[in-house]
């Protein structure tokens, strides 16, 4: 008997996978798009990688230099000793970028949505979150003091009927949706959900940690996209990801912004991102602003995986976005592809309830800008040879009443 | 799901129940597990009808279609019983929440 027996089932998920080899780590990381596992080369398309800046040469020097001249960490809070100049800069470059008044920068992107959330409802106000939200979206729920009420995912009419339900309660409502979702690849239907924001005088919060440097015109993410950049009060995002290092952050209009710094505990009670994280992300958003190329190679490779996994018969995700989840029937048969992608030279995600929505189990795939369309071409090729040598392609294929 | 959502469609012209009826909740149940059960106050949701999380949640949702409601995460988390959820759909539709 220990303190940790009320984790018997996760303990037993936890040995499972530690014993199929499940939990991979890597030997070395090579590029954007490639590593070593076991002493082989593997592709990796299930990074989070989208641009592949976390090579780019200009961002690593930038970080090495402000490592050099800075020092490793910070080692302290954002209000006593850990705001530097880096920070002040990063934030303003952020601004500057969405076009709005302020910016803050958080540690993680999870601690920004946690500070957020909990920061902007309090007691008497309603969160409403989409019910496939991130789990760090529904943590910052538990950590604030609102009434939390969950709408159908991707569903503005759900989402209007609930609005509708609370008329005439106090308190302020908060509307939660992500741009991309992270395990299906599908996009939040914004305009309809602003369209609701608008007539019920609720507020718009967008992550954007999937689709910043992503979607839109300019990298804005799917607010820009959908023309509602407007409609939208708060954005939250992820350094992450298309920028390559680690951190998040919240931009807004909102004219009482700055009191955010003394409320969002996630934000105060944390040790504030180390100067070479800084420099690097700062780097990066600068990339991403000055080659519009980096989306355009990321949205070619992305297409080229979705329209060729489709092709051979692949349940896939509903949109050709930078994640491209592939369902797998049941877990059984997704672990065993798993292990075959990956024994091949492919690293993709796999993933299992309760992190996926609807209990599937999928394959989880994320192009890059930097993969090759050779790359690409290979990673199809190995997921053609697994699904046939699983009987699962010409099963597919013969329930769709094709040819095999 | 077709007959819960007629079900609604019919309780949107005349108002949403006026009571919780245990009745109406044992046809969502079946609904949404697609099979009969039978319930009493003391029946626990997960452990006595074997729901797994997503099943909660669609059947959560089924309920605040039916009623007209929308049941915080808070109080489902507080929910095991069909006597609790009929409480807490009764609370939630007196306003007394």
């Amino acid at each position: 008997m220990t303190i940790l027996d009320k984790h018997a089932a996760q303990r037993l998920v936890y040995d499972t996978l530690h014993s199929h080899g499940l939990d991979v780590r890597f030997d070395a990381v090579l590029s954007p798009t490639e590593g070593m596992l076991s002493g082989q080369r593997k592709i990796l398309l299930g990074t989070n990688n989208y641009l592949g800046l976390t090579f780019d040469p200009e961002c690593i020097e930038d970080a090495i230099e402000a490592t050099r001249s800075q020092g490793t960490g910070t080692t302290g809070s954002r209000l006593l000793n850990g705001t530097y100049g880096g920070h002040v800069r990063l934030e303003e470059a952020l601004a500057e970028f969405y076009g709005r008044q302020h910016a803050m920068v958080f540690s993680t992107g999870y601690q920004a949505n946690l500070a957020m959330l909990s920061a902007l409802v309090g007691r008497g106000d309603h969160l409403l979150l989409d019910a496939d939200s991130h789990a760090s979206i529904y943590d910052g729920s538990r950590l604030g003091h609102g009434e939390v009420i969950r709408f159908r995912h991707n569903n503005p009419d759900d989402l209007y009927k609930r609005l509708r339900r609370l008329a005439g309660q106090p308190g302020d409502r908060l509307i939660v949706v992500e741009g991309i979702y992270s395990m299906l690849g599908d996009t939040a239907p914004l305009k309809e959900i602003a369209a609701v924001k608008r007539e019920t005088g609720a507020y718009l919060l967008v992550d954007e940690a999937h689709s910043m440097g992503v979607l839109g015109e300019t990298g804005r993410g799917l607010a820009e996209a959908a023309g509602v950049e407007a409609d939208v009060d708060f954005i939250v995002g992820t350094f992450s990801k298309s920028l390559g290092s680690v951190g998040g952050f919240c931009v807004s209009n909102n004219p009482d912004f700055d009191v955010l710094r003394l409320v969002c505990r996630p934000y105060m009670f944390t040790a504030s991102l180390p100067p070479g994280v800084v420099a690097s992300t700062l780097k990066a958003l600068s990339r991403i602003q000055s080659e519009p190329a980096l989306r355009a190679n990321l949205m070619r490779n992305a297409r080229h995986l979705y329209d060729g996994l489709q092709a051979m018969g692949f349940q896939t995700g509903p949109e050709a976005n930078p994640i491209v989840a592939v369902a797998m029937p049941n877990q059984e048969t997704a672990v065993a592809f798993w292990k075959l992608l990956l024994e091949s030279g492919l690293y993709v995600n796999l993933s299992i309830p309760p992190a996926t929505p609807t209990d599937v189990c999928l394959l989880r795939t994320s192009a890059s800008a930097a993969h090759t369309p050779q790359q690409i071409d290979t990673a199809l090729a190995m997921f053609a040879d697994v699904g046939r040598r699983l009987g699962l392609l010409d099963t597919q294929k013969r329930r769709a009443g094709g040819v095999a | 799901m077709r007959q819960i959502r007629q079900l609604a469609l019919v309780e949107d012209t005349v108002g949403p129940p006026e009571k919780v009826v245990r009745e109406d909740i044992s046809a969502i149940f079946e609904q949404v597990l697609g099979h009969p059960v039978k319930i009493n106050d003391q029946t626990d949701i997960v452990e006595d009808l074997g729901m797994d999380s997503l099943g909660v949640m669609n059947f959560v949702m089924a309920i605040e279609d039916f009623y007209d409601i929308s049941i915080p995460l808070d109080r489902i988390a507080q929910i095991q019983t069909v006597g609790d959820l009929i409480h807490a759909v009764d609370d939630l539709r007196s306003g007394t929440n």
